[in-house]
């Protein structure tokens, strides 16, 4: 398995990125690549260009910003993980970190690559989106602040353009309880379903095609989950019961 | 890009990825190629330190960084690597196809966790896949290391 042939940008500079993005056509960003490489090898995603992002320095940091946090494009999810401003400020974004993949998978993960990616199942997006969250789109065109409930549009699409890199994401500072549980069939496996909490606010992941917010007191209301050999509609629906019960007991 | 210590070129064609650079280019066929999807922890090398899949880079994205590879745990005729002894002592490893990954994954797991719980050694080999030896004998070759690391 090889990825197909592709044009390789580096840029050096958030400007010469957006640039690139905005001049090329089916150019897709390359961060962490611990999704899309993946997808290049099976030949899923045959973009003709790649403009890899892991060079623009300004990306990598974790800093203080309008009452939150707010986590560059590039910085690892393993550096999240242990991150002291999170764990103080945004203490769900540490524990959903530990439910992405595998540790060395985490060590070039990123953040914003996971929120990119929008994968039904996914931690971080779920935990974006209970926390009430945004993410920074740049592009030639300006800047756009999305927050996390407009963000996510179905499996593996949000409202990014094309042409729009995401900067980074923000995470407001959070007080009262926060906790986050999911089913897999193997340790570090894509949840069959999850829930997120943070304090009166819930989500769920991994039973439509992208992460919900749900009532506490009745979550599996208009849930119509699909069906797969491995995990009925019923059972993720029981999942989703006894998760959430977990979780509202954090 | 300096690997086990050694400066070497830059790869040219951007498709070529890591794990192939690696065997094919530098003839470091330690480095195994399982899976192709980051799921299988046969390709596990150092980067800048930290284990990452070497599949599931590009060679061109190493360009300055520094890699070790499995060949640069021991100089041939020298005495082994403490986590390759470890192994060895505690038969952790039958076929042997799985078995750089583990030893890469665990030299920088002991790193960070010179003496780990169990548990712990259970989550840093979780991305690692064994088909042979039930990884019992994994589990006890770590914290073999672990001893091994700590005396040496």
């Amino acid at each position: 398995m090889k990825p197909p042939v592709f044009e390789y940008h580096a840029p050096a500079s958030v400007g010469e990125a957006i640039s690139l993005l905005g001049s090329l056509a089916e150019a897709k960003v390359l961060a962490g690549g611990q999704s899309l490489v993946p997808l290049l090898n099976f030949r899923l995603a045959r973009p003709a260009h790649l403009v890899d992002i892991n060079r623009l320095a300004e990306l990598t940091k974790i800093y203080e910003r309008d009452g939150g946090v707010a986590v560059g494009a590039v910085v690892r999810q393993a550096e999240a993980e242990v991150d002291p401003l999170l764990r103080e400020r945004c203490p769900l974004l540490p524990l959903a970190l530990r439910l992405v993949a595998h540790p060395v998978i985490r060590n070039r993960g990123t953040v914003c690559g996971s929120l990119a990616h929008a994968d039904p199942a996914s931690e971080l997006c779920a935990a974006l989106l209970v926390l009430d969250g945004r993410v920074t789109a740049r592009s030639q065109r300006g800047e756009r602040v999305i927050a996390a409930v407009d963000f996510f549009r179905g499996t593996m699409d949000s409202v990014l353009e094309p042409d729009e890199l995401l900067t980074e994401a923000w995470f407001p500072t959070t007080a009262g309880p926060v906790a986050i549980a999911e089913e897999a069939r193997r340790h570090g496996d894509f949840a069959l379903a999850g829930a997120a909490r943070a304090g009166d606010r819930l989500a769920l992941f991994g039973v439509a095609t992208r992460p919900l917010l749900a009532d506490p007191a009745d979550p599996t209301r208009g849930l119509e989950p699909s069906s797969e050999p491995e995990c009925s509609p019923d059972f993720r629906l029981h999942l989703v019961k006894v998760l959430v019960e977990r979780v509202m007991q954090a | 890009m300096i690997v086990n210590g050694i400066e070497r070129p830059e790869a040219s064609d951007p498709r070529r990825l890591l794990s192939d650079y690696l065997r094919h280019d530098l003839g470091l066929t330690g480095t195994h190629v399982g899976c192709e999807h980051g799921v299988c922890g046969c390709c596990t090398i150092l980067f800048d330190g930290r284990p990452v899949r070497s599949c599931l880079l590009l060679a061109v994205q190493a360009r300055g960084h520094e890699l070790a590879t499995v060949e640069g745990l021991a100089q041939p005729e020298a005495p082994m690597h403490p986590v390759q002894q470890a192994f060895k002592e505690c038969h952790g490893l039958q076929c042997g196809f799985c078995t750089p990954g583990f030893l890469m994954a665990t030299v920088a797991f002991l790193r960070e966790f010179p003496d780990p719980s169990d548990a712990e050694i259970a989550d840093a080999i979780a991305g690692n896949l064994c088909r042979c030896t039930g990884y019992a004998n994994i589990r006890r070759s770590v914290r073999r290391a672990a001893e091994l690391s700590r005396q040496a």
